[in-house]
């Protein structure tokens, strides 16, 4: 570690370097290839760092995507070592293995150049979901409680900011491409579940199309930066659109 | 709504599976004398009305949930859509039964 060291004369950082990385970068559409870059390793230092640094001082037609870099925006998503993450949020010294890293697009979604995927797919189930707050033509009989079981389901996956972290890390997904994905599930199970909203029945045949192709192999929760949950919120809707096709009340009925 | 029919279906024979499958597994280790044949088994269960209802229940259950497991294989990674696989699930369904049910049979 000693001698890797170095100082600000040499490469341009006032922090110290405590190594070098070999880093790998995914060049190139869909048929493109793996890269190799090597860049200095410091401390505190995230993935996005390393992609900034190679776009910065070693080749910049690098393509990618990021914007807040404080993990709010969700738009730096890319594949770190095989796993879908937030690359502002990843440290390097979390992420890289034996000093290397390997960086590539997000998967499940088509790659235009480089690291910078195309997210309208994702962003299509959504819309064609429906996946959206429609206000009731009457206000809840009841005043909305947060610690009510209804609204702390909904919360449970409200947090959700739509980077797609999820879809990248579901199996189903890459098999069916006529699965939703995670995150527009997720989505449904909040509205579902809140009593504001006034298609609580569209929402559920929306979730009827698309919830049984979930394998609950819990990739999504596992891989989610946020914490969040999305295969709980899809057993949820499993259950409530068998209660609906039994016929039975739903939850909106017993309210 | 029949994905929702079909989910239903296979979760509650996985609950009857479940147990089945472990007692099934205990009959085997502890039946299993002069080797595992069917005679040697039948020659010790038959008879019993017990064994017959159980190992009913499990044919039942597993005839159940295996074709909508199937079904369930073949459309991610075989592509295969539409009404001629639900035909097909059916109809293996009904072959399992069959099978599963002459064999319990043979306990009684």
């Amino acid at each position: 570690m000693k001698r890797a060291c170095h100082r600000l004369a040499e490469t341009g950082y006032d922090e110290p370097v405590m190594a070098m990385l070999e880093v790998e970068i995914w060049r190139g559409g869909e048929d493109g290839a793996w890269r190799s870059y090597a860049v200095p390793h410091q401390a505190n230092q995230t993935v996005l760092d390393v992609v900034t640094h190679v776009q910065r001082h070693i080749d910049p037609s690098l393509a990618y995507r990021f914007a807040c870099r404080v993990g709010m925006c969700g738009s730096c998503a890319m594949t770190v070592n095989g796993r879908p993450r937030w690359t502002c949020r990843t440290h390097v010294s979390q992420a890289a293995r034996k000093g290397r890293v390997r960086i590539g697009p997000l998967r499940n979604l088509p790659v235009i150049r480089d690291l910078a995927v195309d997210m309208a797919p994702f962003f299509e189930k959504w819309r064609d979901a429906e996946a959206r707050f429609v206000p009731a033509a009457e206000p809840p009989d009841a005043p909305v409680r947060p610690d009510e079981p209804q609204r702390m389901a909904a919360d449970a996956g409200i947090e959700c900011i739509n980077c797609a972290v999820c879809y990248a890390a579901c199996d189903s997904v890459a098999w069916n491409p006529d699965y939703p994905g995670p995150a527009v599930l997720n989505r449904l199970w909040t509205l579902v579940n809140d009593r504001r909203d006034g298609d609580r029945e569209g929402h559920l045949d929306a979730a009827g199309a698309g919830c049984h192709l979930c394998r609950s192999h819990q990739e999504c929760a596992d891989a989610c930066p946020t914490g969040l949950n999305p295969t709980a919120a899809i057993a949820g809707l499993k259950r409530e659109v068998f209660r609906r096709a039994l016929g039975g009340r739903t939850r909106e009925g017993r309210r | 709504m029949k994905e929702a029919w079909l989910f239903a279906a296979q979760r509650i024979s996985a609950m009857v599976l479940a147990p089945l499958v472990l007692l099934h597994l205990g009959v085997i280790l502890y039946a299993v004398r002069g080797g595992l044949s069917a005679e040697e088994i039948l020659s010790r269960t038959e008879g019993s009305l017990f064994w017959g209802a159980v190992y009913g229940l499990f044919v039942l259950a597993a005839a159940v949930h295996a074709p909508i497991g199937l079904r369930a294989v073949l459309r991610e990674w075989g592509r295969w859509r539409g009404a001629g696989l639900d035909i097909a699930m059916a109809l293996f369904g009904l072959v399992l039964l069959a099978l599963g049910l002459r064999a319990a049979a043979a306990v009684l």
